[in-house]
């Protein structure tokens, strides 16, 4: 990597140590992703802030960091592991709390937004065109990429906050790279969001850095969200071209066949204890449908809904938040259902969701079934 | 060297594994030990070796684990690998710990327990 003359002497530790290791992280993520050099950026997103997943190890290096560390560009930050306002009620230890308190204090002293959110790019405004991000959630990338017209890298916890750090990221192939080899053939009649999280799962799956995909109808936001959500959960693959590609690009269709692979690899349960909505979490248009489709009608089981603090906050002003309660959700804001700790294989045996993300994660991760159906046929068999 | 990730200058005796390391879960963060049975590094010591391996596989959070041991003095000098991947890139960097690349050739002619030197700025390597 060609570093400029400031670059080297920050590299070198003459701006101090956090400044001297954010280089290093972005000199060792470079080369490990044959970037030439770093360039600035405007919007850092960082995940790495569910204890959950990063555990005492990263609760101890956020907290050392955070001392002297601030971010430089404006930065905002992933979902953590529950919602402090109804936290009680999901019986999680004293520890897992004051851990994540911790980690959320370490941030908000680094200067960054508390935003705690998968879907940054609906509760924030888009910077204009061709405008150069540094996002580590894999589904914020994606859309970013493909949806936004903004260009960055699929970041890693540790590349987004040194981007942070120091307002530069490698100049990585996703940045660069505008021609894919693979063209995917959307070929599944009248699709759902289910549909295109397993087709975005597909596609992440055979994909490489970025894939065409052709055959494509208009999609609504949460079509679109699924979409990205499946790919980010499947592979390394980072941005979406829509169209047939290069004659010599490689095609592969996704039809009823695959789409029955994927179904068979993430649903493992006839019928779930609780619904989970949000994975990614739910904007407001999906939370305004969603209180459209529950009028009048209640939910016979626990459904947790997760949505941005923003969007609970609006949607409480507009009146949703008593409408969804009413129905029989429980409204979670700050966090979300991929990698949480409020749902454990103790009390729950399988889950059913809308989301191809949410069900890898509590698949994998949280080691409970998964009954996967798009929204529509989740109200209807589930609510009266 | 292929690659240079994290650049420095070291000496120090080989630890050398055939397989790929998870350091989420294989290693412990506050010995340097591994911890999987089932690993040819079984219940050896990361601490003060130049630790060769193809490369890092599994999670991403596996990085602070390089940097807990790191912090509790009980990390490797070096990192020698096949392959790159972020996670032992990104542990590595957080850690100021040394990381080159090799190439297939190179990384078969190391053995175990030999004396081994690198220094980055003049991009090479010496065997004893």
């Amino acid at each position: 990597m060609e570093l400029t003359k400031e670059e080297e002497s920050a590299l070198k530790g003459e701006h101090g140590e956090i400044q001297q290791m954010a280089y290093r992280i972005l000199v060792a993520t470079g080369e490990a992703t044959d970037a030439e050099k770093l360039v600035p950026i405007e919007w850092a997103h960082l995940s790495g802030v569910n204890y959950n997943t990063i555990g005492d190890a990263g609760e101890e290096f956020l907290s050392g960091i955070s001392k002297h560390a601030r971010v430089k560009v404006k930065t905002t930050l992933n979902p953590m592991g529950f919602d402090i306002d109804n936290v009680s009620k999901y019986g999680l230890d004293e520890n897992f709390i004051s851990k994540q308190l911790s980690i959320r204090n370490s941030y908000e002293t680094m200067g960054v937004i508390p935003s705690f959110s998968c879907i940054p790019y609906e509760i924030f405004d888009i910077p204009k065109d061709g405008t150069q991000v540094a996002f580590a959630e894999s589904n914020a990338a994606i859309h970013a990429n493909s949806y936004d017209n903004l260009k960055t890298n699929k970041e890693s916890a540790f590349s987004a906050l040194a981007s942070a750090i120091v307002g530069k990221s490698p100049n990585s192939s996703l940045r660069k790279e505008d021609d894919p080899n693979i063209t995917i053939r959307m070929k599944v009649k009248n699709p759902n969001e289910l549909t295109y999280g397993m087709l975005g799962f597909f596609a992440g799956k055979v994909g490489d850095t970025s894939v065409n995909i052709s055959g494509l109808e208009e999609m609504d936001k949460r079509q679109t969200k699924a979409m990205c959500g499946g790919m980010g959960t499947s592979g390394t693959c980072a941005k979406f071209i829509f169209g047939e590609g290069n004659s010599d690009c490689e095609k592969i269709d996704f039809d009823e066949k695959e789409m029955q692979n994927v179904h068979d690899e993430l649903n493992t349960a006839e019928k779930g204890d609780i619904i989970t909505l949000g994975s990614p979490q739910l904007g407001l248009d999906e939370i305004s449908d969603l209180t459209g489709k529950l009028k009048g009608r209640s939910f016979q089981k626990r459904c947790m809904v997760f949505m941005p603090r923003t969007v609970k906050e609006q949607s409480t002003k507009i009146g949703y938040t008593a409408e969804l309660e009413r129905a029989g959700c429980e409204i979670l804001s700050d966090c979300c259902t991929c990698l949480s700790p409020l749902i454990s294989k103790e009390s729950v045996d399988a889950v059913t969701t809308n989301s191809i993300k949410g069900a890898f994660y509590l698949k994998n991760s949280n080691g409970v079934g998964v009954n996967l159906k798009p929204l529509l046929q989740i109200v209807e068999d589930e609510t009266r | 060297m292929k690659k240079i990730l994290v650049s420095g200058k070291v000496e120090g005796i080989v630890l050398k594994s055939e397989k790929p390391i998870n350091f989420l879960g294989t290693v412990d963060k506050k010995t340097g030990i591994i911890s999987d049975e089932n690993h040819d590094l079984y219940q050896k010591s990361l601490k003060d070796i130049v630790l060769v391996f193809p490369s890092g596989v599994g999670s991403s959070v596996g990085a602070y684990t390089i940097y807990s041991i790191k912090s509790n003095q009980a990390a490797p000098l070096a990192m020698i690998c096949k392959k790159v991947d972020l996670t032992v890139a990104t542990g590595c960097a957080l850690a100021n710990i040394p990381l080159i690349t090799i190439s297939d050739e190179e990384f078969s002619s190391i053995k175990n327990g030999m004396k081994i030197s690198f220094d980055t700025e003049f991009n090479q390597i010496h065997y004893q």
